[in-house]
């Protein structure tokens, strides 16, 4: 994300500029570090909230996933983020105990580029792990062709463009695919970085903006990227089949008929892989935020305050970010939780 | 330090006077910060080498040469091998020299053998080596609008029409060797350029001169004599071009497509060591580190390598030229 990068470095500047004479009594410093596919809100917020609390500062590194839960097991973080919570082995090795909260969520489209821009383009549930396999390889195969008889789809080769870099972007857009189909589970597999098939048409750029940029400039490109940057580019979008077999566009309203179908246990865990609702987006995940049970009262103090921004204030921002706001009972159910962190 | 070993050694009366005390410090301090300073030099790399070297030690045990051998970059099963990554790097590194170093060669003798006034000449220079400063990001961005839209139709219709030689194997789609290579090529050309110039400035002028006596035409001159006589020269300026195209980074990241397959095609995706490095370091666990650091000094061998092949062709043109062989 290049260019975010420079916003967070603004963020973490002026935090860095709060004048000394103002920050009297608090000095509270919370570093986190983790998933990248929340940062840009997660930046955005942490700004917005070291500005409204003087004298304190939140700092988040976008690491990825398994190195925020590495320096969260590890005690140099005060807090981290991971797109895929935290296993049991993993929450077994923290001693002061962890409270995870899925603080926001968020939704993942395929971009496309054809000839003529044709909009709402379909792609079945079947079809799509398919074409990311290799194994559709034209974009006027008759499975694409029977879902879309209003569009006239050229007789052109599929480009498919993924993420080069580790991504948790990756990570939950091979975990749907792995769910809904069984040889993509077991060719591919899911994770931050996969073993994608080797093809010519296979291409692979860095970054959400690098994928962006790629499936813009390329006739006939497909590749995933995270909702908020469709957004940002008004790159076209598929309609994608969900379970229930209707087509839909991803939005914030999609997105939390998504969560709606959630069910999480009751460490706040739970994984939406294939959701079953008639309106849900197909490929839509929590991020979790996790942080400690056990650490000392000022800062769990200034941890339960920034936990209460997120799910309150911060939520408001979710939308024109191209996040998904969380459901009432979610919020509910993370500030039961946040008590525990003490 | 020593005391003034001149101390007194001058008679009585003598117009010449030996080194003061002063002078004598001086010149021994300043050699002390010079010797200081090379040897930094020296020990910063050696720490490079050991830093990367012990992270990639486990790497290197478990992976022994195979990892130089295999296609596989899994780091759900743990399994690495950069063999497409080498390929990648070597195939667009040579590709680009083939390209930046025709250009970067013809553009020193244009600048150097006077076919332009010299100031003139000096404008061309400058906006060459403007080239240099252009930052690598933009050479990407460049190459995904510009590059790639221009020479797609060219390069479909080469597939098109001959698409049995095995270098049109595949059409371009977006990302590949070839836009890769072509921007590669802009990046390289200052640096082959300006010690292009150099060595063709080293030829002696009555070199020259002995050639234009013999009755030789101007292109006869360049070709035949000039040329030769700085090709070593020359050869150094393509092996540094050569050593800097292998160690770009972004601007190839950004073009190559970053797919782990070894093709002949110039239009199919390929991938880079610098771009794997790239790619992957951000975000990767213990095991994948040490399998990056592994990577990173089989870069740093081949970089090597090219770099020191460079200097000693260049150090031994120059000792001929200057006749003190």
């Amino acid at each position: 994300m290049y260019w975010r990068a420079p916003f967070v470095a603004l963020a973490v500047v002026t935090a860095a500029m709060v004048p000394p004479g103002q920050s009297s009594a608090q000095d509270v410093r919370l570093i986190g570090s983790g998933a990248s596919f929340p940062f840009p809100i997660y930046s955005a917020w942490f700004k917005d909230f070291s500005k409204q609390n003087n004298g304190v500062t939140v700092d988040y590194q976008a690491k990825g996933s398994g190195a925020g839960i590495q320096d969260f097991i590890n005690h140099t973080v005060d807090f981290a983020g991971s797109d895929a919570a935290m296993t049991d082995e993993e929450i077994a090795k923290v001693s002061d105990g962890v409270v995870l909260l899925p603080v926001t969520a968020g939704e993942i489209v395929l971009a496309y580029n054809l000839p003529g821009n044709p909009k709402e383009l379909k792609l079945p549930h079947d079809v799509y792990p398919d074409i990311f396999l290799g194994k559709i390889t034209k974009w006027n195969d008759p499975r694409i062709a029977a879902a879309n008889p209003s569009l006239k789809l050229p007789d052109m080769q599929i480009t498919v463009v993924r993420r080069s870099d580790s991504s948790g972007t990756t990570f939950v857009f091979t975990k749907h695919l792995s769910a809904v189909n069984q040889a993509f589970a077991k060719e591919v597999g899911s994770g931050t970085t996969v073993q994608w098939p080797k093809g010519e048409k296979m291409v692979a750029a860095p970054k959400n903006d690098g994928v962006t940029a790629t499936v813009k400039q390329t006739p006939g490109a497909i590749g995933y990227i995270e909702y908020g940057y469709a957004k940002l580019t008004k790159a076209d979008s598929a309609l994608l089949q969900n379970k229930s077999g209707n087509y839909v566009a991803a939005s914030d309203k999609s997105g939390a008929a998504t969560l709606a179908s959630a069910v999480l246990g009751p460490d706040l865990r739970g994984w939406i892989e294939d959701p079953a609702g008639a309106d849900a987006y197909p490929i839509a995940t929590f991020t979790w935020l996790l942080a400690y049970k056990k650490q000392d009262a000022k800062k769990a103090e200034w941890m339960r305050k920034l936990v209460d921004y997120c799910i309150t204030k911060g939520q408001s921002m979710s939308d024109s970010m191209g996040y998904i706001p969380l459901p009432e009972n979610v919020v509910a159910k993370i500030k039961t939780a946040s008590v525990q962190i003490q | 330090m020593a005391a003034n070993a001149f101390e007194g050694a001058a008679p009585p009366g003598a117009i010449t006077h030996p080194p003061s005390s002063n002078e004598y410090l001086v010149d021994r301090g300043f050699r002390l910060l010079a010797v200081c300073g090379a040897s930094l030099i020296i020990l910063l790399v050696a720490y490079i080498l050991w830093k990367i070297g012990g992270q990639a030690l486990p790497a290197i045990y478990k992976y022994n040469l195979g990892f130089l051998t295999s296609t596989n970059w899994n780091v759900a099963e743990e399994k690495f091998g950069i063999l497409p990554e080498i390929w990648g790097t070597l195939y667009s590194s040579l590709l680009a020299l083939l390209i930046g170093g025709f250009f970067g060669l013809t553009v020193a003798i244009f600048l150097t053998q006077d076919f332009l006034p010299p100031r003139v000449a000096l404008v061309f220079r400058t906006i060459i080596d403007m080239l240099a400063a252009i930052p690598s990001v933009v050479f990407g961005l460049w190459g995904i609008f510009v590059v790639i839209p221009a020479i797609r139709p060219i390069a479909n219709w080469l597939n098109d029409s001959l698409g049995w030689f095995p270098f049109f194997g595949t059409s371009l789609s977006g990302p590949g060797l070839l836009p890769a290579a072509l921007v590669l090529a802009i990046m390289i050309l200052p640096t082959v350029a300006a010690i292009s110039q150099d060595a063709l400035h080293l030829v002696p002028y009555r070199t020259k001169e002995a050639a234009y006596g013999m009755g030789a035409t101007r292109w006869e001159a360049i070709l035949k004599v000039l040329v030769p006589t700085a090709a070593g020269g020359i050869a150094s300026a393509m092996v540094l071009g050569f050593g800097r195209a292998l160690g770009e980074t972004m601007a190839l990241a950004m073009l190559i497509g970053n797919s782990n397959q070894i093709s002949l095609s110039l239009f199919a995706p390929a991938q880079t060591l610098a771009s794997l490095l790239a790619s992957h370091f951000p975000e990767a666990g213990q095991t994948e580190v040490q399998a990056l650091m592994y990577a990173a000094l089989v870069l740093l061998a081949i970089t090597l390598v090219v770099n020191m092949m460079g200097t000693a062709v260049l150090t031994m043109t120059q000792r001929r030229l200057s006749g003190r062989s």
